[in-house]
C-alpha cells in the first residue's frame, strides 16, 4: 500500500461479543415484529434505542411496543462504504420521529432515492436479514 | 487560577506522511515547539498527548509513552486524551489546566495521528464505528461523511443551502491550503471540481470531505512568571476556554442543524474571554466537511441561524472579510490528521496573533489581536472553543 519501505504489523482479528441480557425484549421483540423501547416509571421519559438504566438513575423500567408511523427528518445516501459494509449496494440512512416524541435511526428502503424528502411519511418495521441479524427499517407505508 | 500563555507551537507538514513512523512524525512537532518557546525537554512538567486511533489505524496502543520516550519527555506527568476529533484541543485543555491550577509552570500538548497505515475501508469502517457502534454502525453502516451529511441534508431542507455553498466552502478552504506548506493539498478547486466530484454521502461529495492526512502539532504553555522569567518576546494568552458534549446517538439530538455542544462551549469560551463573537478578527473551525463550517458560523454566532451559507457566498469568511475563516487550508484542505488538529489549530491561531504567518500573503489584519479556534469531536459529541489574545 506505500511505495516508501515498511515492516507489515502482525495481523489480528477482533470481533466483540456485545452482553444484551438486559435489552433481551428488544431483540426478541424484532423477531416477533415488534420494536420496543424501554420507558422509565419513575420519571416518565421515553427510550430509543432501549436501555435498562435511566439518565435519571433509576432502573425501574417497563417495556413499551412503539408506533410504527414515522416522519423522515433527514437522510443520506451512502455510496462509499466502510470495510465491513462492501458487500452491500449503497444505501439510506435515515432519522425518523416517531409520533411518541422518539427518534430512530435506521435504513430506509423500498424508495427511489428522487422520492425521499424531509418531512415524508414512512413505516418503521422490524427485520431479520436472511443471515439472521436482527435489525429495524424504514419503509413505504402501506 | 494562574494566567498561561502559549510561548512555543510546532506543527509537520501534513499528507500521506508513509515516510516516518508515529514517533518520528510527533518529533517534527515537538522540537518545533520546544525550540520555538527555548525550553529544553527536560523543563516539561506535564505532557497531554492526543490521539484518537491509537492501535486502530496504526499500530502503538500506548503512543504517549514511545513519543515521549522518543522526544526526550520521559519523566514529565503523561496523559492520553481522548474526544475524538477534538482530542488535540482536549489535550490543549489539559495542558493548560495543569498550569492554571497551580501544579506545573510549563506544560506541553501534543496532538498525534497516523492514519494512512491502513487501507482506506478500514480507516472508514474505524472512523464510522466513533458514533455510537451498536445504535448507529452495527445494523446501519454510518460513516463519517453520513453523519454531515444528515446534517447537510437538514440545513438544506430547513434554509435552503445549497451544494454550491457547500463547494464555496471547499473552493476557499483549497485556495488558502495552496498557501501553507504544511497543508496536504496544494491545490485550488473550482465549484465545478467540487459539484462533479463523486458522491461519497449524498449530499456530500469528495471536496466536502477533508482526507484522511497523517499529522502532528506541538504547543508549549507556560505561566505567568515562567513567561517573565524566559522572557518570551511575544506570549499568545489563552483568554478562554469552553467545553460541551452532546448525546451520543445522532436520534436523541433535537434538530440536525447546527451542533449545540458548539454553541454551549462557544457561549463558556467568550464569556471567559469577555468578548462577544464580534470582537474575534478570525477564526479556525470545525470544517471536517463543508457543510461543518457553515454550521459553526452560526454556532459561534459569527451570523445569525441559517445564516451561514450567506456569510460564504458574500466571502465574508475570506481575508478581507467580517471574520476570516480556516485561512490555513482548514481540515477541508490543509488535513485532519484527528488527534493532531486541535493542535495545529492553536499553531495556526499563534503564528497569526504574531503576525508570523509564514506566507504573509495569509496573513490574516488584527484589529483586537484575538483568534478563536472551534474543535468538534465526533458530529457535535464533543466541542472545545479556545480563545487566545496576544
Amino acid at each position: 500500500m506505500s511505495a516508501m519501505p515498511t515492516i507489515r504489523s502482525r495481523e489480528m482479528r477482533v470481533a466483540h461479543d456485545i452482553p444484551i441480557s438486559k435489552t433481551l425484549p428488544f431483540w426478541e421483540g424484532l423477531k416477533q415484529g415488534k420494536i420496543l423501547a424501554t420507558k422509565c416509571k419513575k420519571c416518565g421519559k421515553l427510550h430509543f434505542p432501549p436501555v435498562a438504566d435511566c439518565s435519571c438513575l433509576s432502573s425501574d423500567m417497563e417495556w413499551i411496543e412503539l408506533s410504527n408511523e414515522a416522519t423522515i427528518e433527514t437522510f443520506t445516501h451512502v455510496v462509499v462504504r466502510p470495510a465491513t459494509f462492501q458487500h452491500e449496494k449503497p444505501y439510506t440512512v435515515a432519522i425518523g420521529r416517531l409520533k411518541e416524541g422518539v427518534r430512530v435511526l435506521a435504513w430506509l428502503t423500498n424508495f427511489k432515492p428522487s422520492e425521499i424528502k424531509v418531512g415524508m411519511k414512512a413505516k418503521l418495521v422490524a427485520k431479520q436479514t436472511p443471515q439472521g441479524q436482527l435489525t429495524y427499517e424504514f419503509t413505504r407505508p402501506e | 487560577m494562574q494566567k498561561v500563555a502559549v510561548i512555543g507551537v510546532g506543527n509537520s507538514k501534513f499528507g500521506n506522511r508513509n515516510d516516518v513512523n508515529v514517533q518520528e512524525l510527533a518529533f517534527e512537532a515537538v522540537k518545533q515547539s520546544i525550540e520555538d518557546a527555548g525550553v529544553s525537554p527536560t523543563d516539561i512538567e506535564f505532557v497531554a498527548f492526543g490521539s484518537a486511533g491509537a492501535g486502530a489505524w496504526y499500530e502503538e496502543s500506548l503512543p504517549a509513552v514511545t513519543i515521549s520516550e522518543y522526544c526526550g519527555l520521559t519523566g514529565a506527568g503523561l496523559v492520553r486524551c481522548e474526544a475524538a476529533c477534538a482530542t488535540g484541543s482536549a489535550a490543549f485543555f489539559t495542558a493548560y489546566s495543569a498550569i492554571a491550577s497551580g501544579y506545573a509552570e510549563i506544560t506541553a500538548a501534543i496532538g498525534v495521528e497516523k492514519m494512512r497505515q491502513i487501507d482506506t475501508p478500514t480507516a472508514m469502517e474505524f472512523i464510522g464505528r466513533s458514533g455510537y457502534y451498536t445504535w448507529e454502525f452495527h445494523n446501519f453502516g454510518l460513516t463519517f461523511p453520513a453523519y454531515y451529511a444528515l446534517h447537510a441534508t437538514a440545513h438544506m431542507a430547513k434554509y435552503g443551502t445549497t451544494e454550491e455553498d457547500l463547494a464555496l466552502v471547499a473552493v476557499k478552504n483549497h485556495k488558502y491550503a495552496s498557501m501553507n506548506p504544511v497543508a496536504h493539498f496544494q491545490n485550488k478547486i473550482t465549484v465545478d471540481d467540487a459539484l462533479s466530484s463523486m458522491v461519497i454521502a449524498w449530499p456530500l461529495k469528495l471536496y466536502d470531505c477533508c482526507p484522511i492526512t497523517d499529522g502532528a502539532a506541538s504547543v508549549i504553555l507556560a505561566s505567568e512568571e515562567k513567561v517573565k522569567e524566559l522572557k518570551i518576546d511575544t506570549p499568545i494568552w489563552v483568554a478562554g476556554i469552553g467545553y460541551s458534549s452532546g448525546t451520543a446517538n445522532l436520534s436523541k439530538r433535537l434538530d440536525y442543524v447546527g451542533l449545540e455542544a458548539a454553541v454551549q462551549a462557544s457561549r463558556m469560551a467568550y464569556k471567559m474571554a469577555k468578548i462577544t463573537p464580534d470582537q474575534v478578527d478570525f477564526a479556525n473551525v470545525h470544517d471536517c466537511f463543508t457543510i461543518a463550517e457553515i454550521m459553526a458560523y452560526e454556532d459561534l454566532g459569527f451570523c445569525k441561524k441559517g445564516e451561514g451559507a450567506k456569510l460564504i457566498r458574500e466571502g465574508q469568511t475570506e481575508i478581507g472579510g467580517k471574520i476570516p475563516v480556516n485561512v490555513d487550508g482548514g481540515l477541508k484542505a490543509k488535513g485532519h490528521p484527528i488527534g493532531a488538529t486541535g493542535c495545529s489549530m492553536i499553531y495556526e491561531l499563534t503564528k497569526q496573533l504574531r503576525e508570523e504567518a509564514v506566507e504573509k500573503s495569509r496573513q490574516v489584519p488584527l484589529k483586537n489581536y484575538i483568534g478563536l479556534a472551534h474543535n468538534v469531536g465526533g458530529t457535535g459529541h464533543y466541542c472545545y472553543v479556545t480563545i487566545l489574545r496576544r
